[in-house]
């Protein structure tokens, strides 16, 4: 198997790197991560109905380009670069692979095309973004959604013949991304017969968004509470469908990942060149220069993995603990890079004015979002088990 | 491909017509070299054919299908090989390459000295000229198989009074000569895989020196460069399935030349950690239960997924003949030693205080034992970790070279107090 990229592809890169070098410079990163939105909407709109990244991995039926995991990954790679603020991972990445792998065929019609152009903005709910158990079942359970057959709420709506109930939500989440920007919210909500996927509404009554004070305010979170909201149910969520959905999760933050890595390693050793102590550059000391070379290091296996893993997705050639392995590698890379990025440039690099503290953030909070580099290494190590018996 | 199938059909004929496996070995050899089947990579003109890498693989994957016995192949009959195709004079090609390939001289690499590890062109070395012969006084240290060996390629000090990688030149040396004395020299792993190598007046003839007076460090760059491509290489059964039980005079003499050529490295696998034994491990004894080790195995498990990954993609690019002297090298060398250490610390956990014992007493017949006491050398051979960060940093990184305190002339610059 290999993990080179082909001439295609190198020029997709190309592409993509343009329009976030161009649309995401730092000045927009702070101007954004500071407002309540956290995105530019003329921004979102080029990058969903004219370059057409939103919809890169939505099958063209839906409305998307059909590009598979490996494209996914290149654009996920350059906004991790650029730090992007966008609801890029909670609606293209996170709803959208929800819808695909949990909706009926009708609502993915109905509900994708509008998010692999961006005119429609949506978010994935789960109870615990934690939660990397691959069977699908103990997601926390504080979601959960009963059938509702009075008329009250439905008198005046259009059900489907096939439904002859619609549904009502009740419980919290405690972690909702980008969901100060959705319009609508996908939500993992347990029934008596298993996980369910939920479509509710933002104006929903009985639904309360709290925004919450973030560590990293590129990434907008905020705490959903539901009373009874009313719900439809899309479709179903079996454990398979769960551990394909974290696998492909996964394997897009870790691209997010490596991409801010590399950008850390670049930007440190190149201020490293032009910082001048004791009369030369501090990238010629060698106790430096050695833990440069430990970090390239750490980085490039990361890499190697993290691409092998979109690959995995593309063919499921090699072995299915690929994601997690991925996403544990990329977010301990990301850290240690985190901390030689703050530590190799000295005071200038703790302050608020230097730009590294804006990819810090992002990495510690990349460490835990959808599971601990520990989660995940767990996971890996339960599949092998696993592979043991079967 | 057609050119390939031409390829299988002249080699497949050739074979039909020389192979016995009642030859001896040097005569089976003897028809290899003269048929131009010994080393098809090679120059037509040194009884090669110029084959490209995937030719070559064509005729080395047939032989193994085969069950057929193939040119010399060992480490330092090959870093010679190469070194004296790339600079060596016409004479030197014709005398030194085909005893090379039909196994009749054995050879090592006489480059490190007990002054000089990582900082090779430090070598003080003497060599004189008297005559047309050049006179050799000096010590060379962590020589593997000195002992067997007809032939030394020597890398020796011509001139104190240039800088030090200008007073450099580089020989092909008689080691069966009086003024050579060869001492194995024991390991922490009690393995004796090198030798200590003392030369005392001992003599190369001038038409000897390689690549010119004063050149040695070029030449040597050569050699270190083949060294670093064919790093990992070392197979117990000689490139033959099932060699132990093939019959016949030929295999007889193989097996003999391998089990002399092999036996400094039967501890090189246990150096790189074996992380092949982790999993199996852990499992047999139940340690893949425990979260702390599962974590610790996880890790390893990565990072070796990561470097077999990173070292494919080396090859790609190095079969795209992109580069030819790649920091790839140096990553996925620093990346062998992170995950021998890592490997030695997961035997550790799974050992327990089983990890005290040694020999038949310890697991696996005393492999693990022999895992903990190797992995320290894996970082040091071979070019220490330290001077690979050092590659990958200015190479990869280009981050500025410390500045230099052994410039100017070599009699000059300060030396360990034995070498003076």
């Amino acid at each position: 198997m290999t993990t080179e990229f082909n001439d295609d592809q190198q020029q997709f890169r190309d592409v993509v790197k343009r329009f976030f070098t161009d649309k995401s410079p730092v000045s927009a990163v702070r101007r954004l991560m500071a407002e309540d939105g956290g995105y530019d909407a003329e921004v979102w709109q080029q990058l969903g109905a004219e370059v057409g990244l939103a919809g890169a991995h939505i099958p063209q039926v839906y409305g998307g380009y059909g590009f598979g995991p490996v494209e996914l990954g290149i654009i996920a790679e350059e906004m991790g670069r650029t730090l992007y603020c966008g609801p890029f991972f909670a609606s293209s990445v996170m709803a959208g692979y929800a819808l695909l792998g949990g909706a009926d065929e009708v609502c993915k019609h109905r509900l994708l095309p509008g998010i692999a152009d961006g005119s429609t903005i949506a978010t994935l709910v789960l109870d615990d973004l934690n939660q990397v158990d691959q069977s699908g079942r103990g997601l926390h359970g504080e979601l959960l959604a009963s059938a509702h057959t009075g008329s009250d709420a439905g008198s005046d709506s259009q059900q489907g013949a096939d439904r002859a109930t619609d549904w009502r939500l009740t419980g919290a989440a405690g972690l909702v991304l980008d969901a100060q920007v959705a319009s609508v919210f996908l939500c993992v909500a347990a029934t008596d017969n298993g996980l369910g996927l939920f479509l509710v509404g933002r104006d929903e009554p009985n639904l309360v968004i709290e925004p919450l004070e973030v560590i990293d305010p590129t990434r907008k979170l905020s705490r959903l509470q539901f009373n009874q909201v009313r719900a439809e149910k899309l479709g179903e969520l079996n454990g398979a469908a769960m551990a394909l959905l974290w696998d492909q999760l996964s394997v897009v933050l870790a691209h997010e990942m490596i991409g801010g890595a590399q950008m850390l390693l670049d930007s440190t050793v190149e201020y490293m060149k032009l910082r001048m102590q004791f009369g030369r550059p501090i990238a010629s000391f060698q106790a430096l220069k050695h833990r440069c070379a430990d970090l390239l290091l750490e980085l490039e296996l990361a890499k190697a993995v993290t691409r092998q893993a979109s690959h995995f997705l593309a063919s499921a050639e090699g072995p299915r603990y690929l994601p997690s392995m991925a996403k544990a590698m990329a977010s301990d890379t990301y850290m240690s890079l985190a901390r030689a990025g703050v530590q190799l440039r000295g005071g200038i690099g703790f302050t608020w004015e230097n730009d590294t503290h804006l990819w810090f953030k992002r990495a510690k909070s990349s460490e835990v979002f959808l599971g601990s580099p520990y989660l995940h290494r767990e996971r890996m190590m339960t599949m092998i088990q696993e592979s043991d018996c079967g | 491909m057609d050119d390939l199938m031409t390829i299988n059909v002249e080699l497949n004929a050739w074979l039909d017509q020389n192979w016995s496996p009642d030859h001896s070995l040097v005569e089976w050899r003897d028809l290899l070299v003269d048929g131009g089947w010994a080393a098809p990579g090679w120059p037509r003109a040194y009884f090669g054919r110029d084959f490209s890498p995937e030719q070559s693989a064509l005729v080395e994957a047939e032989f193994a299908r085969r069950g057929i016995v193939g040119a010399a192949q060992s480490g330092p009959r090959r870093l010679a090989a190469e070194t004296i195709l790339a600079h060596g004079s016409e004479d030197q090609k014709q005398r030194y390459l085909r005893p090379i390939l039909t196994g009749q001289d054995a050879w090592c690499q006489l480059f490190s000295e007990p002054g000089s590890g990582s900082d090779l062109a430090g070598s003080s070395t003497r060599a004189e000229l008297h005559g047309d012969r050049y006179v050799i006084n000096g010590q060379k240290v962590w020589t593997t198989s000195a002992h067997h060996a007809d032939f030394g390629i020597l890398l020796a000090r011509t001139d104190w009074d240039v800088p030090k990688h200008q007073g450099l030149s580089y020989f092909l040396f008689n080691m069966r000569q009086s003024g050579v004395e060869v001492r194995p020299l024991r390991q922490m792993n009690a393995h004796a895989s090198f030798n200590e190598v003392f030369m005392t007046d001992a003599s190369v003839d001038s038409r000897d020196l390689i690549g010119g007076e004063g050149n040695g460090w070029r030449v040597a760059a050569t050699t270190l460069s083949i060294e670093r491509q064919g790093f990992s290489r070392s197979r117990p059964d000689g490139g033959l399935k099932g060699l132990s039980s093939l019959q016949g005079r030929v295999y007889d003499e193989y097996r003999a030349e391998l089990l002399i050529a092999l036996e400094p490295y039967t501890w090189y696998p246990q150096r790189a950690g074996r992380t092949d034994l982790a999993l199996p491990r852990a499992r047999q004894t139940g340690a893949i239960n425990d979260p702390h080790i599962r974590q610790e195995l996880a890790k390893l498990l990565s990072m070796q997924q990561g470097a077999d990954l990173a070292a494919a993609s080396a090859t790609a690019l190095s079969r795209a003949g992109s580069n030819t002297v790649s920091p790839q090298g140096s990553i996925g060398k620093l990346a062998a030693s992170v995950i021998a250490r890592q490997a030695a610390h997961v035997h550790t956990l799974v050992a327990g205080t089983d990890a005290m014992l040694s020999g038949a007493a310890s697991a696996e017949a005393g492999v693990i034992a022999e895992i903990l006491l190797s992995v320290p050398a894996i970082s040091i051979a071979g070019g220490t970790d330290e001077i690979q960060k050092n590659i990958i940093a200015e190479r990869v990184l280009e981050m500025p070279k410390e500045p230099r305190s052994d410039t100017g002339p070599f009699r000059a610059i300060a030396r360990n107090s034995a070498d003076k």
